[in-house]
C-alpha cells in the first residue's frame, strides 16, 4: 500500500506543475497590477519602480523560474494587497472552505444513500418516481440562483437566517443548503441506479436463499457493491464543491478559499491567487488518492497486489 | 399466491413438527402441485410455468429436464422463493415437509431459507458476492439462523470447506471469490447451500459452466452430500446423460408444463410423451457413423402465444384435432408398479404420468 501511495504521489507531481504554469500565465493576462495599486496620477517613474520592485519587469520565463524556485523552498511570495505571506493567507482561508465542503458532502452522501436505496427497492414504484423528480430538480437548479432566492426568502422576507457571514450555526444553513442540492440530486440518481443493478445480481438472490432479510440484503450485500460508482461521483462532486464555493462564498461572504481567489483575481494579487489555486489542486489530488484507497477498502478486486496473491 | 391461500392451507408444522435426525430414505420431502408462475411484461402477463407437479424424496434426486426457456429455472426460483420482482406465483402448492411455502409471506419464508431448503446456481462467479471473503459468505447462514458470533461462524465455515473438499480451508477462508477456480467456486456455492443441512437441495444447472472433468467431480460431491444428509435433490438440467446417471426420477418440462414424469429408467426406456421420445431419439449415441442426426422439427412456442390446446401440438408427429382443442392434463400412465416390488416400510415409487392424449399409442410411432 505504501509503494502504491508513493507512486500515486509522484504521478501527481506533473499535473501540479501544469497547474502552476497555467495559473501563472493566466493571472498575468489580467493586466499589470501597477495600474491598480498606484494612484491614477502616478508617474511613469513610480510605475517602473513598482514593477521592478515586484519583479514584473523581468521576462515571463525568468519570473516563472523564480516562482518555481520559491515553490520548491515553500516560499510562495507576498500578497501585493496586504504584504502578508501568500501561503499563510491561503492556508488561513482553507479550513473555512473545507468545513463547508465536508459538512455538505457528508450530509449529501447520507441523504442520497437513504433516498437512493429507498427508491431502488421498488423500481418505478411511487418512492422511485418521487425521488426521481426531486433529485432531477435538485441536480438542475443553478446554485447562484438558489442562493439569491434563499437570501431573499429566508433572510430578507422571513428574517430567520442571516444574509451572510459566519456568526453562529444559523449562518451555516443557507450556504450548506445551496451547496448541498446539486451533489444530493446527482448522488441519489447514482445510488439508485447502482443499487437497482446490484439488487438484481444473482448473489443477492443467493443471500435471500440463505435467509437474509430485506434490511441485511440492502445494507450488507447490495450497498457495498453499489458504493464504488457513488464514491467516484462523490469525489468529482467534492471537487465541484470547491469550484462552487467560489460562487457561494462570494454570495454569502464566507471567508474561504473561493472568496480569497475571487478577491485576489480582482486585485491582481498574483502570489495569493497562485498559492490558493495550488493549495486547492493539492487538496484535489489528495482527495483522489483517498477515493482510490476507498475503492480498495470496498472491493478486494481493485486492491493493489500485496503480499497475499 | 391468492388462489393457494383460499384453498385449505396445509397444516403449519414448520420445523417443530419434523422429527430430529436425518429424514428417512424415500420419504416425500417436497410436493409441488399445480404450480403456475406469471411474468408481467410490457405486452401483458404471460404464464411461464403452468400446472407443474412433481415430488422429491429424501436421499433421491429428481431431475427437472427441459430445454432453455422451458421454465425449469423459474420453477427452481419459485421453490426457493427468490423470483424476479416481475414474476408472481399465480397458483399451486409447494409443500415442504408438510408446510405449504406458497402461502407464506416473504418474511415467514426466510426461516425456511437455509435450514430447510438450499439452492445452488449455475454461475458461481456471479452468485458469490465479490466484495466479501468466502468465509464471510459461508458463515452468514450460521450467523442468521443460529446467531453464532463471527469466530464460531468462521469455524463452521472452515468445516464446511473441508466437507466440500476445498484444500487448505484455514488459509483459503480469507480469500475472495475471484481468487478461486471455477470448480472451487462451485464447491463453495454448494457448501453454502448445504450449510444448515437442509431437507431439500435445489441445484440449478450446477455443472453447466464447468469443464467436463470438473463436472464429474461436482456431481460426485452432490451425490456424496445427498447420501450423507439424506437430502432430497431437485436437479435442474438440460443434459440427458446427467439425468440418466444421477437421477432417480425425472420430470420433463416443455413450454412451462411438465409433460411427463416418473422413474428415470422407465421414462427413458418407454417414453409416454412424444416430446420425451423426440428428445431421446435425438441423442446421437446409437447412431451409425455418417447417419443423419435426428432432431425435433420446429422450436418451442413463444410465451406470448402458447396455443390453447396441447403445448406441443406444433411439433408433434401425432397431432390430432383434439390436441388443438383441449390441453391434456398430466395423468397417470403405464402399468402400476407391482406390489411385490414395494417394501412395506418405504413409500410407493413415484407413479408415472404424462400429459398427452395419445400416450398409450406412442409405442406404435
Amino acid at each position: 500500500m505504501l509503494i502504491y501511495l508513493r507512486k500515486r504521489i509522484l504521478s501527481s507531481a506533473l499535473p501540479l506543475v501544469v497547474v502552476i504554469v497555467g495559473v501563472f500565465a493566466l493571472a498575468r493576462m489580467t493586466g499589470n497590477p501597477a495600474s491598480l495599486y498606484l494612484p491614477l496620477n502616478a508617474t511613469q517613474q513610480m510605475r517602473d519602480e513598482f514593477t521592478a520592485r515586484n519583479g514584473f519587469d523581468q521576462p515571463l520565463l525568468v519570473q516563472m523560474a523564480d516562482y518555481f524556485g520559491g515553490v520548491l523552498r515553500l516560499d510562495f511570495g507576498q500578497s501585493l494587497r496586504t504584504g502578508q505571506d501568500a501561503a499563510a493567507m491561503a492556508l488561513r482561508a482553507f479550513p473555512a472552505t473545507l468545513q463547508l465542503a465536508a459538512t455538505t458532502m457528508v450530509l449529501a452522501v447520507l441523504l442520497a444513500l437513504v433516498v437512493g436505496c429507498w427508491a431502488a427497492l421498488k423500481p418505478n414504484g411511487i418512492a422511485d418516481r418521487i425521488s426521481s423528480f426531486v433529485s432531477m430538480a435538485a441536480a438542475s437548479i443553478p446554485d447562484f440562483w438558489l442562493a439569491i432566492v434563499g437570501i431573499w426568502v429566508f433572510a430578507i422576507s422571513l428574517g430567520w437566517l442571516p444574509t451572510s457571514g459566519v456568526s453562529g450555526a444559523s449562518a451555516w444553513v443557507l450556504p450548506i443548503a445551496t451547496l448541498l442540492l446539486r451533489p444530493f440530486g446527482v448522488l441519489v440518481q447514482i445510488v439508485r441506479g447502482s443499487m437497482v443493478s446490484a439488487l438484481s445480481e444473482p448473489y443477492i438472490k443467493l443471500a435471500r436463499s440463505r435467509g437474509a432479510g430485506e434490511l441485511r440484503v440492502v445494507t450488507h450485500h447490495a450497498l457495498r457493491n453499489a458504493a464504488a460508482p457513488a464514491l467516484t461521483v462523490a469525489g468529482d462532486l467534492t471537487v465541484g464543491l470547491v469550484n462552487g464555493a467560489v460562487v457561494v462564498e462570494t454570495i454569502f461572504g464566507w471567508p474561504g478559499i473561493g472568496k480569497l481567489m475571487i478577491d485576489s483575481i480582482l486585485q491582481r494579487d498574483f502570489a495569493v491567487l497562485q498559492a490558493a489555486v495550488l493549495l486547492t489542486a493539492v487538496a484535489i489530488f489528495a482527495l483522489n488518492i483517498l477515493i482510490d484507497m476507498g475503492y480498495a477498502l470496498l472491493d478486494a478486486r481493485v486492491r493493489p497486489v500485496t503480499a497475499r496473491a | 399466491m391468492k388462489t393457494a391461500a383460499e384453498q385449505a392451507p396445509a397444516p403449519r408444522s414448520g420445523t417443530a413438527g419434523i422429527p430430529p435426525g436425518p429424514a428417512r430414505a424415500h420419504d416425500v420431502v417436497l410436493q409441488v402441485k399445480d404450480l403456475a408462475v406469471d411474468i408481467r411484461t410490457h405486452r401483458g402477463t404471460v404464464r411461464a410455468v403452468n400446472s407443474v407437479a412433481f415430488e422429491a424424496r429424501a436421499g433421491e434426486t429428481l431431475a427437472l429436464l427441459g430445454e432453455s426457456g422451458c421454465g425449469k429455472s423459474m420453477t427452481a426460483k419459485a421453490l426457493a422463493g427468490i423470483m424476479d420482482p416481475v414474476c408472481d406465483l399465480a397458483e399451486g402448492q409447494i409443500i415442504l415437509n408438510g408446510t405449504d411455502l406458497a402461502v407464506l409471506t416473504p418474511k415467514e419464508r426466510l426461516k425456511f431459507a437455509g435450514p430447510e431448503l438450499g439452492i445452488v446456481f449455475q454461475d458461481a462467479l456471479t452468485a458469490l458476492n465479490p466484495v466479501y471473503t468466502v468465509g464471510t459468505q459461508l458463515g452468514e447462514a450460521f450467523r442468521i439462523h443460529r446467531r453464532l458470533n463471527a469466530k464460531q461462524a468462521k469455524a463452521e465455515a472452515i468445516d464446511l470447506m473441508k466437507r466440500v473438499g476445498i484444500p487448505e480451508p484455514e488459509s483459503r477462508i480469507n480469500s475472495y471469490p475471484h481468487q478461486f477456480s471455477g470448480g472451487m467456486r462451485q464447491r463453495i456455492l454448494i457448501a453454502m447451500a448445504v450449510a444448515l443441512n437442509p431437507r431439500l437441495l435445489i441445484a440449478d444447472e450446477p455443472t453447466t459452466a464447468l469443464d467436463v472433468t470438473v463436472q464429474a467431480q461436482i456431481m460426485q460431491l452432490l451425490r456424496k452430500l445427498r447420501e450423507e444428509g439424506q437430502m432430497a435433490v431437485v436437479l435442474i438440467t438440460h443434459d440427458l446423460a446427467v439425468v440418466a446417471e444421477e437421477a432417480d426420477s425425472v420430470a420433463v418440462m416443455y413450454a412451462g408444463n411438465v409433460v411427463e414424469s416418473g422413474p428415470v429408467s422407465e421414462v427413458f426406456s418407454d417414453p409416454r410423451h412424444p416430446y420425451t421420445k423426440g428428445l431421446l431419439e435425438s441423442v446421437p449415441a446409437h447412431l451409425e457413423r455418417g447417419a443423419q442426426l435426428k432432431s425435433i422439427a420446429g422450436s418451442p412456442p413463444e410465451l406470448h402465444d402458447i396455443p390453447s390446446g396441447c403445448v406441443y401440438q406444433s411439433r408433434c408427429p401425432l397431432v390430432q384435432d383434439i390436441c388443438r382443442a383441449e390441453r391434456p392434463a398430466l395423468r397417470p400412465v403405464g402399468p402400476p408398479v407391482a406390489q411385490s416390488d414395494i417394501q412395506p416400510e418405504t413409500q410407493p415409487r413415484p407413479a408415472r404420468a404424462a400429459a398427452c392424449h395419445f400416450s398409450e399409442e406412442l409405442n406404435n410411432v
